[in-house]
């Protein structure tokens, strides 16, 4: 179909995120704190940057609470550096959705919900692991010196940044799962533009099967 | 890698090719939406002029944002109102069933597919939610989905996926009187971890789960999220199968239903299939279970001491300290005693018939403690009208149960049944997460039904197995 071909050949491919970054520390993150449910009363995803982590940053009040999205230093960041079983919980896309839409290009992390993992990917947010001393490190080194330039380069599989007084430059290793590694890399993480392609094998797919009718 | 097993054989049945990025592309045999993560799919949809490719295997309905006291139109609440006509109109455009409240048969999209038949074994569902997993329970591979995952569902019929480890979990023995289905998911989840179940899908067998009738099968699949696993399967067997033969799908013909059996009983596991690993629970140790935190691993038996997170792994101690700051209980105490003021028997994990009709039956002759404001929200208008010709919403009403239309509710608080302030929240739903009852200060209890019960008539906590028989009249 032409119309796939089109949209699948518009698809970028990312090999690697550079910027800055923002710690958030915790385990078990879930999508509720990400992006509280009452935001989510919209038919488009559009404005729900304000909203990521909501309940974190203000009070009853609105007032502001302390959370690193909150603080001034790290409002260009586009690497959140977070712990274990980050966006756990719903399945809601709104939660890559509102953190893609405050800035956030990439994520480091010790692990991921599968579904949050899988939603950043359809929007071409890779999500990296590493071991809980490297994220600790990274984090500790992001508050420290929060104009440090982070890259994530997903097809290296390592995070790489400069700094201290001769710009020495460290390497984390880091871990992307092979298939997110493939879909970023080769630029086919749109997979309705990849399936799309494959109308007869779906149809004879549907058609094994006895409960189809 | 596993062998033999339910989830390869339905996998294996559904694969329509291997793409480049070295995911499956699965075959989608149902796909259920609602009105919270469907807009957006549909407007991508909309963008790329693509039409819905299977229409007749989709199937919607509303019941996140739906009023429960009052569904006439247009609702009260204007972002609720614009979210359901915007799903009138995209399901009218594309021709897929709607359950819409006038119709008798609106419900969570995890009660409604399973009563009206639509949820079968071997087949793959997916729905843009977590609790996809529910369906399971009826030996169906059934996924919750993303946003962009619902998109390429609707274009396509189909979903690109990466297989994944199969964990069988049995649950040997037999449970003690008012434990359930609840409380032995609790307690897989509190063994496994929250995170246990990353890159798995559970198999749950064993005599304890295949006593449950489909109802508690459908709790336990319910929360396999819950635990990390994306799903979470029960083998179909003859308890499965006297349910289809009830449900309108084959209630008109019986004939279906027998050239559908043989393929049921192809897709079981086999006796020796191989699984990734095994894990075995005692079931007759479990007792009635809370959770004393805020993620639905931090569960204790409710006579059992809360713990103290100095003793527990690294991983868990900040987490656990936060949970019991925001929960304001003390390691060391049990939560039976512990103050609730408002009681939640309702959601797609504990709300179907007989969640109700047990705790009906336990209410009888006793009433809602004075302070607690208690509410049953059935899980579908089906649901409502069995339960009401039963007698069961009598029972609940005069013991001071406000007694509401179908919908999510106060699961997640995104219509007006939400929690105020700090109060403290007995509640049959499945997630503890600060905040996701609509307030965040509320504190959640994650319970049994039963539970739920007992800690609406003392106004605390209880151990329903040490309050008093009540004679009824
Ligand atoms: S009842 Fe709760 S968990 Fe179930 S679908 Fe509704 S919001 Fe989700």
């Amino acid at each position: 179909m032409s119309d796939s071909d089109a949209d699948a050949a518009s698809v970028p491919s990312i090999d690697r995120v550079s910027g800055t970054g923002v710690p958030v520390r915790g385990n078990d993150i879930d999508t509720d704190q990400i992006i509280p449910a009452r935001f989510m009363k919209v038919v488009t995803f559009d404005g729900l940057g304000e909203f990521a982590f909501f309940d974190q940053r203000f009070d009853d009040q609105d007032d502001r609470k302390d959370h690193p999205f909150n603080e001034r230093r790290f409002q260009n960041a586009s690497v959140l550096v977070v712990n274990a079983n980050f966006g756990c919980g719903s399945s809601r896309e709104h939660a890559p959705q509102a953190l893609m839409r405050w800035g956030i290009d990439a994520i480091v992390g010790e692990s991921f919900a599968e579904i949050f993992a899988g939603n950043c990917l359809a929007l071409g947010i890779p999500t990296v692991t590493a071991d809980e001393g490297t994220i600790s490190e990274l984090q500790t080194t992001v508050e420290n010196h929060p104009d440090t330039e982070l890259t994530v380069d997903v097809e290296t599989e390592t995070v790489t940044y400069e700094r201290g007084s001769d710009d020495q430059s460290t390497t984390l290793d880091v871990a992307v799962d092979p298939a997110q590694r493939t879909a970023l890399v080769d630029g086919i993480w749109d997979t309705t533009a990849l399936m799309k392609s494959n109308e007869q094998a779906i149809e004879q797919t549907a058609a094994d099967l006895p409960y189809i009718q | 890698m596993s062998r033999g097993t339910l989830y390869d054989k339905v996998w294996d049945r559904h694969t329509v090719t291997t793409l480049p990025n070295g995911q499956d592309q699965l075959f989608v045999g149902l796909h259920l939406i609602h009105e919270v993560t469907s807009p957006q799919a549909f407007g991508m949809l909309r963008e790329r002029d693509i039409e819905v490719a299977r229409p007749d295997l989709t199937h919607a309905t509303v019941d996140h944002i739906v009023p429960t006291a009052d569904q006439s139109r247009p609702l009260g609440d204007d972002a609720a109102e614009e979210m359901m006509s915007e799903l009138e109109q995209n399901v009218k455009a594309a021709g897929i069933e709607f359950d819409d409240p006038t119709t008798g048969n609106q419900g969570i999209v995890h009660v409604i597919g399973p009563e009206q038949g639509l949820t079968q074994p071997g087949m793959t569902i997916v729905c843009g939610d977590s609790h996809t997993s529910t369906h399971g329970a009826f030996g169906a591979l059934a996924f919750g989905i993303g946003t962009s995952q619902i998109r390429d569902v609707l274009a396509t019929q189909s979903i690109a996926m990466d297989k994944q480890r199969v964990r069988q979990i049995r649950v040997t023995g037999e449970l003690s009187e008012h434990v359930g289905a609840k409380d032995i998911i609790l307690t897989i989840i509190r063994e496994l971890g929250t995170d246990g179940g990353v890159g798995h899908v559970y198999e749950y067998a064993g005599e304890a789960i295949e006593s449950l009738g489909m109802e508690g099968r459908m709790s336990i699949c319910n929360m396999s999220i819950e635990g990390g696993a994306r799903a979470g399967y029960v083998n179909p067997d003859e308890t499965t199968y006297e349910w289809l033969r009830d449900t309108e799908a084959f209630a008109d013909d019986p004939e279906r239903f027998e050239e559908l059996r043989p393929y049921w009983e192809s897709i079981k596991s086999d006796d020796d299939a191989e699984y990734d690993d095994v894990v075995e629970i005692d079931g007759s140790a479990i007792e009635p279970c809370v959770t004393w935190g805020t993620t639905p691993g931090q569960v204790a038996g409710v006579t059992e001491p809360i713990p103290d997170p100095t003793e527990l792994p690294e991983a868990k101690r900040e987490t656990a300290r936060r949970a019991q700051e925001h929960m304001r209980v003390e390691p060391g105490e049990t939560m039976n005693g512990y103050e609730i003021d408002v009681a939640f028997l309702g959601s797609c994990t504990n709300a179907r018939l007989s969640d109700l009709r047990t705790a009906a039956s336990f209410l009888e002759g006793r009433t809602v403690h004075p302070d607690v404001r208690a509410m049953v929200v059935p899980g579908s208008q089906r649901v409502k009208a069995a339960a009401e010709a039963e007698g069961l919403d009598a029972v609940f009403t005069d013991a001071g149960f406000d007694w509401r239309d179908a919908g999510c509710s106060m699961c997640l608080g995104m219509n007006e049944d939400q929690l105020d302030g700090d109060e403290a929240c007995a509640s049959s739903s499945n997630r503890n997460f600060v905040g996701r009852q609509g307030s965040k200060d509320g504190r959640t209890v994650l319970m049994s039904p039963v539970m739920v019960v007992a800690a609406a008539v003392t106004g605390e906590v209880t151990d329903v197995r040490t309050l008093p028989e009540v004679t009824v009249a």
